[in-house]
């Protein structure tokens, strides 16, 4: 390793940071745009108004803007990211718990559709144009052009209605063990997985028969390699980035987007937490959310291009 | 409650004969309290005619099992603190760890729960409870006045958040009278007091839940074993419970929230959960061809409204109000919007779920020919702004738009405007003067009036104001005869119907399905899930 590499991570690392800090000041604002009062949402319909303003003054929502931002912003330092104002619960607290059920999810679907979709990738570059390739194409774009929602209703009615396989609730929680916790999240996982699969077996498929009308492949196939090995060992490598690019992209829809699969499957992660404290106008909760949601969008990506930079040889060993 | 027992002696001989047809099952309980009724005995002591297990469903309760509710409404924001309840998730939960002093049966009638027995002084502002002894709490403690008089207090004082609070401020004065009697002094006689502390919030906890409301100990069928908010929530039987013939069959609990109806629907199907609530009206049809699943419907007070300001122009002219009133096809909204699952309104807030519902007042139909002549004389003629929202209830939109063609028939010029569901209920409703909103009923005909019908209420949304209707409220609330209070509710019925803001086309239906091994199930106009009892009053049969 180098110190122009080590100077590019750097770099990106700085910026990272400086992303992160100007992406809080915009969640900040922008939660201070959002209409409706915190104190009548979480009383509901049935709020009297003393009973709202008691609400208000025991929130400090009269404190200028700027101060609650400072507050909030040192308080994150240290890692306290503050008590949601609907029920007295310290956010980080719920919060990691939900955030470990979205994470536990997300690992199980990458780790099965990374490689299912690597490896659908590769044989289609194989057998590219032939009946493997299409059928693989075919499937997997019918399945991202279908709404998650209607997946995720088709798979329970086949597997957990009709056959019982599998439950249609996925709820997990402490006390279940592994295996438990494996068959609850089945149906979302295949979901989710029939979601990404497409995007990134398609980017594979295209970054690698990008590579392949190189002249050095076709040395490679002059000296009488065998074609999946060609492809494996010699045009896989150099299409690295654009497809950890796509990957990390996709890791990154797993983690803050998967709000509908959540709600169909009943299942306690980040996002429904985010979708009941917006209704409820919980701005602290709202905040942390974005926040985490903002640092694993950066993260990702900048973990994409280190493995891009690593990876690339021309960086790695400059003129 | 207990005078009363005494005047059984005198019993009526056609009451009897209905009594012992109630009995041996010729008579619905509904059908048996509409025909007492009709010969003139008060809705409370009909109801103490019959025995408890005169209309026992699907056989007797069997103990144990895991009995699963999929529900909609909690959400991760959801705490154990009984002030703070307003979905129905909490609603049930609450009903099964925690119980009231008293509790409002299916036909209206006060049911003692936590009080043994109430009395009042003839000014009905002195009401003495006489609390059940032995009772124990989950935490091994002995229920006493001191608890009771705690959790009154912290839902009343200042600083309270409840969402009781509205209820509890008639109250002048709550003391421990003796260890285990409470006395309550209310600023102005109130015949309803009883009923009110049935409220859902004021479960009694150990000192009032003061030093940790959140602490979920009550004295009811089951104690708190997990509370996940918006994920799930787990109890299980309490051994040390009073009441066990009526209350807690199942050996535990749950209630997942699933907040999806179709995700509800499949868990039913799938299961994986016994009871769920809100079935959409559009899909009832086809889970009613579903092998093993129950459809339970409930008409209750829950209505769907649209309300008018009495003061803002152009609904400060009664006629135009009135034009609106007839120019309205109910029928046909009950059908189109609630699938038939639900009934007609009349224009005030009260119906046949309500004890002494005044049922001679002629229903008001469509008419177009008379809503245009009350317009004409109205001589209003610009477009009227409705304002709607997905959130004021499921189907608003679509019903505001069958109002415009009902109107239109009229030869009344309506312009609906679409707002956000975002802040509909602090910007639009009780703001703006005519929008579409809902009600969910309260537990007695003066609660509704008083929370938004009087000039001093807090959700007036009508802006009614007048000091004969406020008058006539205040006396009926004091008046411990009930056919002198009936006739006060007439009349007060007759003014928000005919003089009011109100624009109520249909009372909704609560639809809940259940699977066919769930035992125990009876209808309560009160609220969802039997009035939030499902789960302790259900069981499952082998």
């Amino acid at each position: 390793m180098n110190t122009f590499v080590l100077k590019l991570i750097a770099q990106r690392l700085a910026l990272g940071l400086l992303l992160l800090l100007a992406v809080s000041v915009l969640i900040f604002v922008g939660t201070q745009l959002l209409p409706g009062d915190v104190a009548q949402s979480i009383l509901g319909q049935s709020a009297t108004p003393e009973a709202v303003e008691n609400l208000r003054r025991e929130l400090g929502l009269d404190q200028p803007a700027w101060a609650r931002y400072f507050d909030w912003l040192g308080g994150i330092l240290q890692g306290d990211l503050g008590t949601a104002l609907s029920n007295r619960q310290d956010i980080g607290q719920s919060l990691w718990g939900r955030a470990g059920n979205t994470l536990f999810l997300a690992f199980w679907t990458a780790v099965v559709a990374v490689p299912l979709a690597i490896l659908l990738g590769l044989v289609a570059v194989r057998y590219q144009s032939r009946w493997p390739d299409r059928v693989i194409s075919g499937t997997t774009l019918t399945a991202i052009s279908l709404p998650e929602f209607f997946i995720g209703y088709l798979l329970i009615y086949v597997f957990a209605v009709k056959f019982s396989w599998f439950p249609s609730v996925s709820t997990v929680h402490s006390g279940m063990s592994l295996g438990e916790r494996l068959h609850a999240i089945a149906l979302p996982a295949a979901t989710l997985t029939l979601v990404i699969l497409a995007h990134m077996m398609r980017m594979t498929r295209a970054a690698i028969l990008n590579v392949m009308q190189s002249p050095y492949i076709e040395t490679a196939e002059l000296k009488g390699l065998g074609t999946f090995r060609i492809i494996a060992r010699h045009a896989f490598p150099n299409a690295i980035a654009p497809v950890v690019n796509v990957v990390m992209l996709n890791l990154a829809f797993l983690i803050v987007g998967v709000v509908v699969v959540e709600v169909i499957f009943v299942y306690p992660g980040m996002g429904q937490y985010l979708i009941d404290h917006v209704s409820k106008r919980d701005v602290p909760v709202v905040q942390a959310v974005g926040l985490i949601f903002a640092a694993v969008y950066i993260g990702l990506n900048m973990l994409a291009d280190i493995i891009a930079i690593v990876t690339n040889p021309r960086l790695r060993h400059p003129k | 409650m207990n005078k009363e027992h005494n005047h059984l002696t005198h019993m009526h001989p056609t009451l009897e004969a209905l009594t012992q047809q109630a009995q041996q099952g010729q008579l619905s309980r509904r059908d048996f309290m509409r025909r007492a009724i009709a010969l003139g005995i008060a809705v409370p002591f009909a109801g103490s005619l019959l025995p408890g297990q005169a209309f026992a469903n699907n056989g007797t309760p069997q103990r144990g099992g895991i009995l699963k509710a999929g529900m909609q409404g909690g959400e991760s924001t959801d705490s154990l603190d009984p002030a703070s309840w307003t979905s129905q998730v909490q609603h049930s939960f609450g009903q099964s760890w925690g119980e009231a002093l008293t509790n409002v049966s299916p036909e209206g009638e006060l049911v003692p729960r936590l009080a043994e027995s109430v009395e009042s002084s003839a000014d009905a502002k002195t009401w003495v409870f006489k609390l059940r002894r032995g009772v124990q709490f989950h935490n091994g403690q002995e229920m006493t006045s001191a608890d009771v008089v705690a959790t009154l207090e912290r839902h009343s004082n200042e600083d309270s958040q409840s969402g009781a609070l509205g209820i509890m401020r008639g109250i002048e004065s709550i003391s421990a009278t003796d260890t285990y009697e409470v006395t309550i002094v209310t600023l102005e006689p109130n015949a309803d007091l009883p009923f009110l502390l049935s409220d859902y919030h004021l479960m009694i906890q150990p000192g009032g839940g003061v030093d940790n409301p959140a602490a979920g100990i009550g004295t009811g069928p089951y104690k708190v074993v997990e509370f996940q908010p918006g994920v799930r929530q787990i109890a299980e039987r309490f051994d040390g419970y009073w009441n066990p013939d009526e209350y807690g069959f199942a050996d535990q609990i749950e209630i997942t929230i699933i907040n999806d109806p179709t995700a509800r629907i499949s868990a039913l199907q799938s299961g994986q959960v016994h009871m769920i609530n809100r079935v959409e009206p559009r899909v009832v049809e086809m889970v009613q061809r579903l092998p093993n699943i129950v459809i339970n419907n409930t008409s209750g007070r829950a209505q769907y409204v649209f309300p008018m300001h009495c003061d803002t122009a152009p609904f400060d002219n009664n006629d135009l109000r009135l034009a609106l009133k007839y120019a309205i096809n109910r029928e046909d909204m009950v059908e189109r919007i609630l699938r038939g699952y639900g009934s007609v309104g009349n224009d005030f807030p009260i119906n046949a779920a309500y004890p002494l519902f005044p049922d001679s007042i002629p229903q008001r139909e469509f008419d177009p020919e008379r809503a245009n002549y009350h317009y004409k004389k109205s001589g209003h003629n610009s477009p009227i702004v409705l304002r709607t929202s997905d959130v004021a209830f499921p189907g608003a939109v679509d019903a505001a738009q069958l109002f415009q063609q009902n109107c239109a028939e009229a030869g009344i010029n309506m312009e609906i405007r679409r707002e956000p569901g975002d802040g509909y209920w602090s910007e639009v409703w009780n703001k703006q003067p005519f929008c579409a909103s809902y009600w969910s009923g309260r537990p007695t005909q003066d609660q509704m009036y008083s929370t938004a019908y009087i000039s001093s209420a807090d959700w007036n949304d009508t802006r009614f104001y007048r000091d004969d209707f406020d008058a006539l409220a205040r006396e009926a609330r004091g008046e411990l005869d009930q056919t002198r209070r009936s006739e006060l509710y007439q009349d007060m019925a007759m003014m928000v119907r005919d003089e009011g803001g109100l624009i109520l086309p249909m009372f909704n239906d609560y639809i809940e399905a259940t699977l066919s091994n769930v035992g125990g199930w009876s209808a309560n106009p009160m609220g969802e899930m039997m009035a939030g009892f499902a789960l302790s009053k259900c069981w499952l049969a082998s």
